[in-house]
């Protein structure tokens, strides 16, 4: 039983998962938050409660229908994808002519709709969804919960996917392409509003998978998204717009920085993602791996 | 509006001075708190095109500084509301320096966040209280002789301080530092060809606009004597950008009707309290979707077809 600077090494490993676990999910939702700011310059305050969307879904799934949650796993992002495409099309598209400082305020708006409904309806208790993957491994230096395992794999494998899907693709290329110049693009008979709707739906099912993941880990609250999601803005500034991997990196980076924080000096662990953030930008305003201003 | 300013303003001083007899004394206080905290961000929002998503770092804060200083330090109320101004102000120094490096959309999001930092060190600073606040905070004679312990008298009191700050903000707005500022929100490449340093300019005015919702956060402490993490949190930051967008961004008396319809709103709902979210994100969406310009500001332009200084 090894010390690391004074913390027992299965403590220490222990904490380590917990910020690999939060890293997941902020590196998960600061894609899908770059995704969407990259294609539609629009920052998604609804992401966060999109996220407990998807939460609660996949426990009203469960608690109504009986459905189970790798069901629910697959059915709740398309589900929220077609709700995400439909607030796209008949509100955000409303304001594309508009400051764009108002269609933050419109999202701000429908997060809160969507959380206060989910608060008068379920209350502002947590709800319980059982661990589909109960147990775990003994790796010697400390216990892997198999669900814990299991996120940080899903996490990384759908942040990858996108990665693949906008790097790699032709699809990939017009969306990149439409970032940059979306009169030309159009001028090339690509439909680029329907390439921003597609990308809308896809950021809010990323966030929704999100949610669905997050669910067994603790409970289902309606305020689970919105604490979180602010934590997700202090990510997404650090890393910087504009570089898929730069988002993903940066994610697991502070998940993992917030852990060892809570370990070695735990008074600083809630604010020390914003102390990054802060020192970023006197630093590099555009962010670590920031390519536009 | 210029030559109107003299009528507008004496309205608005009879105004304040009857409105205690037709509503609760408290109501109308609290009223003119958040019309002065909505003011403010609107100095920055609609004036300098600069979103502010954590003002209430200032206005909480400057709560939590007046209320302790009157509480456990004993101070006079007069100069426990400066020191809760000069926090303020001087947080607003600090925020702005940080924040002002970015624009637009980032501006707004590193406000928010270094808001929320401010949050969770509240949640943890002893001072503070935690979760219960910092309650019965009294309420001394002013200069020694004005007695606030009454309700009526302290609306007055809070009424005259509010229509100094409105006057002064006014006044601000209507000048050349003004006119620059609204040239910077409009085109700020061009303000920065012509010579003007854009930032100094920026910062200035996030000063002034955090020192007076610090004000207004140290003058609610007197009215509800009291002092908590709600005062600090995100959902009040997002509660004076719905007043001013309901209100007319940029113009200047839309974040009193703003605060009012808010503040109206609120206690209409006193029995469910629960919707009151949803029905302000209700508002927002709205809002935001069909009136941009909020109350005042469509009542400007269909009435007197007067474009108000809005964000484009």
């Amino acid at each position: 039983m090894t010390d690391i600077f004074g913390i027992p090494l299965p403590a220490l490993m222990g904490q380590l998962t917990l910020g690999l676990i939060n890293g997941a999910f902020y590196a998960v939702l600061s894609l899908g938050l770059t995704v969407i700011f990259g294609m539609l310059r629009v920052i998604n305050f609804t992401h966060g409660a999109q996220f407990t969307l998807g939460a609660f879904g996949a426990w009203m799934l469960l608690n109504y229908f009986k459905i189970p949650y790798w069901v629910s796993l697959v059915i709740m992002p398309l589900v929220m994808a077609v709700l995400g495409a439909l607030v796209e099309r008949l509100l955000l598209k409303r304001l594309y002519e508009m400051n764009h400082l108002f269609q933050l305020l419109l999202t701000f708006g429908l997060a809160q709709m969507i959380e206060g409904t989910l608060a008068v309806v379920y209350g502002s208790s947590g709800k319980p969804y059982d661990n589909p993957m109960p147990g775990g491994v003994d790796l010697g230096f400390m216990f892997l919960p198999y669900y814990r395992g299991w996120v940080v794999v899903a996490s990384l494998s759908a942040c990858l996917v996108t990665w693949w899907a906008i790097e790699r693709t032709r699809l990939g290329a017009y969306l990149r392409a439409s970032t940059d110049n979306p009169e030309l693009v159009r001028t090339f008979g690509i439909p680029v509003p329907h390439l921003m709707t597609m990308t809308y739906a896809f950021g809010v099912a990323l966030a929704a998978l999100a949610g669905v993941l997050a669910g067994p880990i603790d409970q289902v609250k309606p305020s689970m998204g919105s604490g979180l999601i602010i934590t997700v803005f202090a990510v997404v500034v650090i890393g910087g717009v504009g570089s898929i991997m730069g988002s993903i990196v940066t994610g697991f980076a502070l998940g993992l920085l917030e852990s060892l924080t809570k370990v070695y000096y735990p008074p600083a662990s809630s604010v020390v993602i914003f102390l990054v953030m802060a020192i970023v930008i006197l630093a590099k305003p555009t962010g670590l791996f920031g390519r536009q201003p | 509006m210029r030559h109107h300013s003299k009528l507008i303003f004496t309205l608005l001083a009879l105004v304040l001075a009857v409105a205690p007899l037709v509503a609760y004394p408290i109501f109308v206080t609290k009223l003119l708190c958040f019309a002065l905290f909505a003011s403010a961000f609107n100095l920055l929002f609609g004036q300098a095109g600069l979103l502010s998503f954590g003002h209430a770092l200032f206005f909480g804060g400057a709560a939590y500084v007046t209320g302790y200083a009157l509480k456990a330090w004993g101070w006079n109320t007069e100069w426990a509301v400066l020191l809760g101004m000069a926090f303020a102000t001087t947080a607003g120094l600090i925020v702005g320096l940080v924040s002002i490096r970015r624009q637009g959309i980032y501006f707004a999001m590193i406000t928010l966040a270094l808001a929320q930092m401010f949050y969770f060190f509240c949640v943890n600073a002893p001072f503070t209280g935690g979760d219960d606040g910092i309650s019965a905070i009294p309420r001394r004679p002013i200069f020694g002789v004005i007695d606030i312990s009454d309700d009526r008298t302290l609306y007055y009191v809070v009424a005259v301080t509010f229509f100094l700050s409105f006057a002064l903000i006014y006044r601000i707005i209507h000048s050349p530092y003004g006119q620059v500022l609204r040239a910077i929100r409009d085109n700020e490449q061009r303000a920065i060809s012509l010579g003007y340093p854009v930032d100094q300019y920026k910062l200035i005015a996030f000063v002034i606009s955090a020192a007076f919702a610090g004000l207004a956060g140290a003058l609610k402490v007197l009215v509800f004597r009291l002092a908590t993490l709600v005062d600090v949190g995100w959902g009040n930051s997002g509660e004076v950008i719905l007043m001013t967008l309901v209100g007319g961004i940029g113009t200047v008396f839309g974040p009193l009707v703003g605060a009012g319809f808010i503040l109206t709103m609120q206690s209409y709902l006193q029995g469910y309290a629960q919707w009151v979210p949803v029905m302000q994100g209700f508002v927002f969406v709205v809002m935001v979707v069909m009136l941009p310009k909020g109350v005042v500001g469509e009542f400007m332009v269909r009435i007197f077809k007067v474009q108000p200084a809005a964000v484009k």
